[in-house]
């Protein structure tokens, strides 16, 4: 009954018709602003939308770093070098805390690259609002855009100064220092990660915190420089009396630096069980922090 | 049309006072009646009306209480007030700086806000790097502002210092570029806040025309908040008035400004004490003491002469003292001055009272305000003002007094035409 040419009218039409709904749809998507949304209303969607943010801010980090600086980019081994020259002076000389065998200056590096990356990224973070209130109090955009960008910029700093650490590391290996490098250094990406995700959940708790009760701010500031000394950055684990190491292993760092010296260096303590502690604690720290973050982001500038 | 923006019974709540003292104990309260005794938000209902001059009992205010808008797309809407009448912060609940207390906003497409254009520069970078970083704080992708790079930096004129960090632009150059990619940011809803203030007068009318641009052409909404009713009668269609967080006002963008000018002067102040003879300020030879309009009211008819009282107090001796006045309309824009040849004298640490009178002002039917100062020299010396006293009263001039000639024409005044009915004389001849 139908002609091809019907047919294709009616196929036209049918499409002009889905598109028009389709089109109708779209119109009638309104985007709602309510005073309360419960805790787990993350939308993570809208984060995926800003990635462009996450990048301009990582480039502004790096770039704007070493603008009108004479060194440059060197400053961001410098800082490690003299802490670890420091370090060999006080703790090695002076104290003669051990070192478990292990040329000063390789144990101390690998310990003080990955603790500097997590203490400048915890610090940071937890400043996120107080920082950027001048922005955040004109324009909106997911808040949780600039310590995610602040722990990928620090991420570029510590690769610059691993690569320094891998120059040191080969001179010592080829010299015949007592280092054994073992299957266990495969874990490096991981640990990054996990050093990465501890400091964003404490930085965005933290920062979440002190919009209202300032007292953390200085509770962290020294808080940061008293948890190095909880960590086995210029001691090694086994110099701890066995039945105390639970006490320094309950700081989720402990197991992140120790995995690392275990793997690079061949001495230390590997333990799954601590390793999956702190894995599980810094998934807790980042779920609860997002949490209390994504809360504070819609009235913190009332209260900062 | 259909609507753009449609705000239910938005309520803003602050807390006055400093914030951090009792906070806890607040929170704590708060936080045991809703969530162990399940009841409602215990400080929700104490709070009262935003009103900035008077003293209230409640640690809270209603910023913003019970808003209901529905805005068409395409509109321009213009929200006037006072200021902390809660226009800011309405900008800041939409462009979801903030959040509210209650009520519900929705909203189709994008809301790009102009609260204060160039956030987020960041000195050290160049032009074009902050061309991208402004635009994704925006929330523009990397593709978008490729796009419209070379429309944006058309549309600044900031093409020479492209490359150049921002730290060296002027301000002027600043805002130019800063306003460059809000405009080409293709919102459906954009909020404008008091940002025509700065720029050029070239970049002024760039930024009208795009301002209108968006609107007509494009269908696409704009709120613009000012105290410019020029720029507002020029934009917009529609207009709010906000009165103390509450809608005072709503209808066409001219209907508004003239509620809002009509109402604007219902303080009335006819007495004012400037300081006693105890806190007398020391740098000044010549201080006001009072100031009260004479007759104890506000409003006068045409012609009718309006006399002031002052107090004065001298700490030196002045051989040729004036008073000087100027008076400016509604818009705060001056419309005429008097400066002073009768001088009279004072002693040193002597106290004087003086009136001064306005004679034949023909001001037309409207709102003004006057201020005064007291200073010395003429001409030929230069002038020296010892005190000044800006906006001290604002009068009208409303009724009319059948005896007086034009009286009723000035009754019918038409603001259009200006403020001062001049004298004139017509003649068959």
């Amino acid at each position: 009954m139908y002609g091809n040419k019907n047919k294709a009218e009616v196929f036209v039409r049918i499409i002009t018709f889905a598109y028009k709904l389709v089109k109708m749809e779209n119109d009638l998507t309104y985007t709602i602003i309510k005073p309360q949304s419960s805790l787990l209303d993350l939308n993570l969607r809208e984060l995926w939308q800003y990635r462009d943010l996450i990048r301009m801010y990582v480039k502004r980090d790096i770039v704007t770093f070493y603008k009108q600086t004479i060194l440059g980019p060197l400053w961001f081994v410098l800082q490690p070098v003299l802490t670890t020259v420091m370090f060999m002076f006080v703790f090695g000389n002076l104290a003669g805390i051990s070192t478990d065998g292990i040329p000063g200056v390789v144990f101390y590096f690998s310990g003080i690259i990955i603790w500097n990356y997590f203490a400048d990224c915890l610090n940071r973070n937890s400043r996120t609002f107080t920082d950027n209130q001048n922005v955040f109090g004109k324009v909106y955009f997911p808040r949780l855009v600039v310590p995610i960008s602040v722990t990928i910029s620090n991420l570029v700093r510590l690769a610059i100064q691993f690569a320094l650490f891998v120059v040191i590391y080969i001179y010592f290996f080829a010299t015949g220092a007592d280092i054994e490098p073992n299957i266990y250094l495969l874990f490096l990406p991981l640990l990054v990660l996990m050093t990465a995700g501890i400091s964003l959940g404490f930085g965005i708790i933290f920062s979440s915190l002190t919009t209202k009760y300032r007292d953390l701010t200085f509770l962290l500031q020294f808080g940061v420089q008293l948890w190095m000394y909880a960590t086995p950055i210029i001691y090694p684990l086994n110099s701890i009396p066995a039945d105390k190491q639970w006490l320094i292993q309950l700081n989720p760092m402990t197991s992140v630096i120790e995995t690392f010296k275990y793997g690079a260096l061949g001495t230390g303590v590997f333990s799954w069980g601590w390793l999956g502690y702190s894995f599980a604690l810094m998934t807790l720290l980042i779920l609860v922090g997002i949490m209390i973050f994504n809360k504070i982001e819609k009235s913190f500038m009332d209260t900062v | 049309m259909p609507t753009a923006i449609k705000i239910e019974n938005l309520s803003k709540q602050y807390r006055l006072g400093v914030i951090g003292t009792g906070t806890l104990s607040h929170d704590l309260n708060r936080w045991w009646t809703m969530n162990v005794l399940r009841r409602e938000d215990p400080y929700l209902k104490i709070g009262e009306t935003n009103d900035r001059a008077t003293k209230g009992n409640s640690e809270y205010v209603w910023a913003l209480k019970d808003i209901n808008m529905e805005i068409e797309q395409g509109d321009v809407v213009g929200i006037i007030g006072k200021n902390g009448a809660g226009k800011s912060t309405l900008l800041k609940i939409l462009s979801r700086v903030t959040k509210h207390t209650t009520g519900t906003i929705k909203y189709k497409g994008r809301i790009a806000s102009l609260l204060e254009v160039g956030t987020g520069f960041h000195p050290e970078m160049t032009g074009r790097e902050n061309i991208y970083m402004n635009g994704a704080i925006m929330g523009m992708t990397r593709a978008e502002i490729t796009r419209k790079l070379d429309e944006i930096v058309d549309f600044s004129g900031c093409e020479r210092y492209l490359d150049t960090p921002v730290k060296r632009y002027s301000s002027g150059m600043t805002v130019r570029l800063g306003f460059a990619i809000a405009a080409h940011l293709d919102p459906e809803i954009l909020v404008v806040d008091e940002v025509l203030a700065v720029g050029d007068a070239e970049f002024q009318k760039k930024a009208i025309g795009k301002m209108q641009d968006v609107s007509k052409g494009e269908g696409r909404t704009v709120l613009f908040v000012s105290h410019n009713m020029g720029a507002v009668r020029n934009l917009c269609k529609t207009g709010y008035v906000l009165k103390n967080g509450m809608i005072d006002f709503c209808g066409t963008a001219e209907n508004a400004i003239g509620h809002y000018l009509a109402t604007k002067v219902d303080d009335v102040v006819t007495q004012k004490t400037i300081c006693t003879e105890d806190n007398l300020p020391q740098e000044k030879t010549v201080a006001f003491m009072t100031a009260a309009i004479e007759k104890n009211k506000c409003s006068f008819s045409f012609k009718e002469p309006i006399s002031f009282v002052f107090e004065i107090k001298a700490r030196k001796a002045v051989a040729d003292c004036r008073i000087n006045a100027t008076i400016a309309d509604a818009c705060g824009a001056a419309i005429g001055s008097v400066s002073n040849d009768e001088f009279f004298s004072i002693n040193k640490d002597e106290k004087k009272k003086i009136r001064f009178t306005l004679l034949d002002h023909n001001l037309a039917a409207g709102q003004y305000s006057i201020s005064f100062s007291v200073g010395t020299g003429n001409y030929k010396t230069g002038q020296t003002d010892f005190d000044i006293l800006i906006s001290l009263f604002n009068f009208d001039i409303d009724t009319y007094d059948e005896n007086i000639p034009d009286s009723k024409s000035c009754a019918q005044w038409n603001v259009g035409w200006g403020s001062i009915m001049f004298p004139h004389k017509t003649e068959i001849i």
